[in-house]
């Protein structure tokens, strides 16, 4: 499994914690939303850095008043077809100001690239067949937008009308 | 109408460029089916019974004379020589190769058309009045915020992959010729005390093996907040909505399940944190497509004003047409055609290459080039000269297009059913050839009046019976086909769905059903009143009478 951050293949720094696996001291760890309830406090005296995964029935919510406690946070897509952490992502990003690694988990596949990172996201686990070069493609294959999202790229409407 | 800047172009462009890599990595092994599927669903090729069939967007269904010229050389080089319109305003080609779809795509894209979300769980193409801009009654032309909308919803990152597909339809009359009650979000313009334009906004209305008719959640959205509200609703669609369960994940499960008012509730929330966030429809953008809508440079003299009287009085067939096809026109002189795709014992929505030709000719010469397709699968030549009626008429005539049944029984609504779809358990096109074969005769059909007939050849009901007049289902019961009949169901702004008046037909009993329920009404019906009217006055008894001897 391949970590893409910023644009760039990378080793990946986080280790993803069962539920009931200890975290070592000083490390970074990423865990479920209910391990984090539950040991909240336990994890902020030991680890360096704490991550949270939530899954398409949490919400952001959950966590929206700690964000600034949170290195990471991990949107989980069981499928390539459910889209709820689209909306989650942009969210965290656009709502609640959320500027650390906005990570996609899951089915991630290299034609999802631009959607994702439209929406906020700046790391994705890729899956096995997924090649880097062909994720950087899918991210520059289309250069026009049509929406405000959470990249702030210009729209073809602010595009057009320069004084907006 | 609307035509690409270029921003627009490139994205297209873009577009095909992408398929065409993914078409590769497809054919090449490098992506499965599997993998493929979603990709060629967001660009309108599904794999049918028999080929690929690709789904061009038509976009709020108003296209040009050269662009319907291309979609007449598509189905000649890389079909069987015809195309199928659709409910939805768009087309269809039954018997396209994998192969050839970038380069089909690619030739759209030259005439600044595409395929993009005509499939997929996002958002569809947004569909319009046909009568959009020449309707006397309307406020504004519906088109302008539909390509707001087309623009705003392509390749929107948040919703490509939603619960379920999600349809849009826009009307500028407060008569409704678009179905808008029954698509997710139903958008009616409206003026409010001050004269301000604003939306009714509907939602949760669709069809399907759930039909519903959509809920008012707010009376009046001023216009400059339509796509901040929309992302609002989209939102809270798109995280709550359930995936549990395909046959449960249209919107108006989520606003059946929630209550019309706590879903308001969680729109008008949502969308009072984002209203203010880069989405309000700006007042240049808005003139910029707005001005591809201005009316056409309409004659005001009226030439040869007594000519088209004249034709009338001499020739039967002329004036039967013009009285099932023409509709007034805002403008003095002028007339709204609908052009009828259902010719006696045919394939409702069908048309040939050459068609196609005849009618863009005809455009280009009558109705300053433009075309706009129906949800009830016919055209619509929107700006024709009263005086040139008698040419156009004996120019469609000449190619089978003067059908004279708009409106009529003949007039049928039926999706392609077994003979094409992947997802029919049935065959719906024999049954409408036979029904449209026994009210052949014109006069019968002009007698009986305004009749919305509609089949629908499984229970998704692309034929849309539940809002028919008359709406037959047919239902495979131990591979015998069975019509299920629906009585009362209409899809104008009084929308209703049908009621199922009873057991099943066999296929030899059918037609014959639907001619005593016709007869019944012949024999009860009042002065002027048509069926409709008249099945709400007496109510279901005395058709069940007729058809089961219960009454």
């Amino acid at each position: 499994m391949a970590l893409v951050r910023d644009r760039r293949a990378v080793e990946d720094d986080w280790i993803a914690l069962n539920d009931g696996a200890p975290a070592a001291p000083g490390s970074s760890v990423i865990v479920s939303l209910e391990r984090w309830r539950r040991d909240r406090a336990g994890l902020a005296a030991s680890v360096a850095r704490i991550g949270v995964r939530l899954s398409g029935d949490d919400a952001v919510a959950d966590i929206a008043d700690a964000l600034d406690t949170l290195d990471l946070v991990a949107l989980t897509f069981p499928a390539f077809s459910d889209g709820r952490a689209y909306s989650m992502a942009r969210l965290l990003r656009e709502r609640h100001g959320f500027r650390g690694e906005l990570r996609a988990v899951g089915n991630v596949l290299r034609d999802q690239a631009s959607l994702m990172a439209r929406c906020g996201f700046d790391a994705f686990e890729l899956g096995a067949q997924v090649s880097i070069d062909g994720w950087l493609t899918a991210l520059s294959e289309i250069s026009v937008c049509y929406q405000p999202a959470a990249d702030r790229r210009g729209t073809a409407a602010e595009l057009r009308h320069p004084s907006l | 109408m609307y035509r690409y800047d270029r921003f627009d172009a490139q994205l297209v462009n873009e577009r095909v460029a992408q398929f065409r890599d993914q078409v590769r990595r497809r054919l090449s092994g490098a992506l499965s089916e599997e993998e493929f599927r979603p990709l060629r669903l967001l660009n309108g090729l599904y794999l049918q019974l028999h080929a690929y069939m690709l789904r061009v967007a038509i976009p709020y269904g108003t296209l040009s004379a050269d662009q319907m010229r291309m979609l007449a050389s598509i189905a000649r080089r890389y079909d069987r020589g015809y195309g199928h319109f659709t409910t939805r305003q768009n087309i269809q080609f039954n018997w396209t190769r994998l192969q050839d779809a970038p380069d089909i795509l690619a030739d759209l894209a030259s005439v600044e058309m595409h395929a993009i979300q005509t499939s997929g769980n996002t958002i569809r193409n947004t569909t319009a009045d046909p009568f959009a801009g020449v309707a006397a009654n309307e406020i504004e032309d519906p088109r302008i915020y539909c390509e707001a909308i087309r623009q705003w919803s392509t390749l929107h990152p948040e919703f490509t992959f939603l619960p379920r597909k999600f349809k849009i339809a826009v009307t500028g009359a407060p008569d409704d010729r678009a179905a808008i009650k029954v698509h997710d979000i139903g958008l009616a313009l409206r003026r409010d005390a001050d004269g301000a334009v604003g939306f009714e906004v509907m939602v949760g209305g669709g069809q399907g093996r759930t039909p519903m008719i959509a809920k008012t959640i707010r009376a009046f959205l001023p216009k400059r907040h339509l796509l901040s509200y929309l992302e609002a609703i989209l939102r809270v669609y798109n995280l709550g909505g359930r995936r549990d369960n395909k046959y449960k994940a249209r919107i108006k499960i989520l606003v059946h399940d929630r209550g019309v008012d706590a879903f308001r509730a969680d729109v008008e929330a949502e969308w009072a944190r984002i209203r203010k966030a880069g989405l309000d429809l700006d007042e240049a953008e808005l003139s910029r497509i707005a001005a591809h809508f201005a009316p056409p440079a309409y004659d005001d003299e009226l030439r040869n004003p007594r000519a088209y009287a004249d034709k009338l009085r001499a020739d039967g067939k002329f004036a039967g047409w013009t009285r099932a096809s023409v509709a007034a026109h805002r403008r003095n002189g002028y007339a709204i055609v609908t052009v009828s795709l259902k010719p006696e014992g045919g394939v409702p929505g069908d048309a040939t290459a050459v068609q196609m030709d005849c009618i863009a000719d005809l455009a280009a010469r009558f109705s300053f080039g433009e075309i706009r397709i129906t949800h009830e699968q016919n055209l619509v030549l929107a700006h024709v000269r009263q005086s040139d009626l008698f040419d156009l008429w004996r120019g469609l005539r000449a190619h089978g297009l003067a059908t004279a049944n708009v409106g009529l029984i003949g007039d049928i609504i039926a999706c392609p059913g077994m003979d094409f779809c992947g997802l029919a358990t049935t065959r719906s096109i024999p049954v409408a050839q036979q029904i449209s074969t026994l009210f052949a005769d014109l006069e019968r059909q002009h007698d009986i009046g305004e009749l919305r007939l509609k089949i629908s050849g499984c229970i998704n009901a692309c034929g849309h019976h539940h809002v028919g007049h008359i709406g037959i289902l047919v239902v495979d019961r131990k591979g015998a086909e069975f019509y299920q009949i629906t009585l009362g169901g209409r899809a104008d702004e009084n929308a209703a769905i049908g009621k199922i008046i009873g057991r099943a037909f066999a296929a030899d009993a059918v037609v014959g059903a639907v001619e005593t329920i016709v007869n019944l009404y012949i024999a009860r019906r009042q002065k002027d009143e048509r069926f409709i009217d008249a099945y709400e006055r007496l109510g279901p008894a005395p058709f069940k009478g007729a058809l089961y001897g219960t009454g």
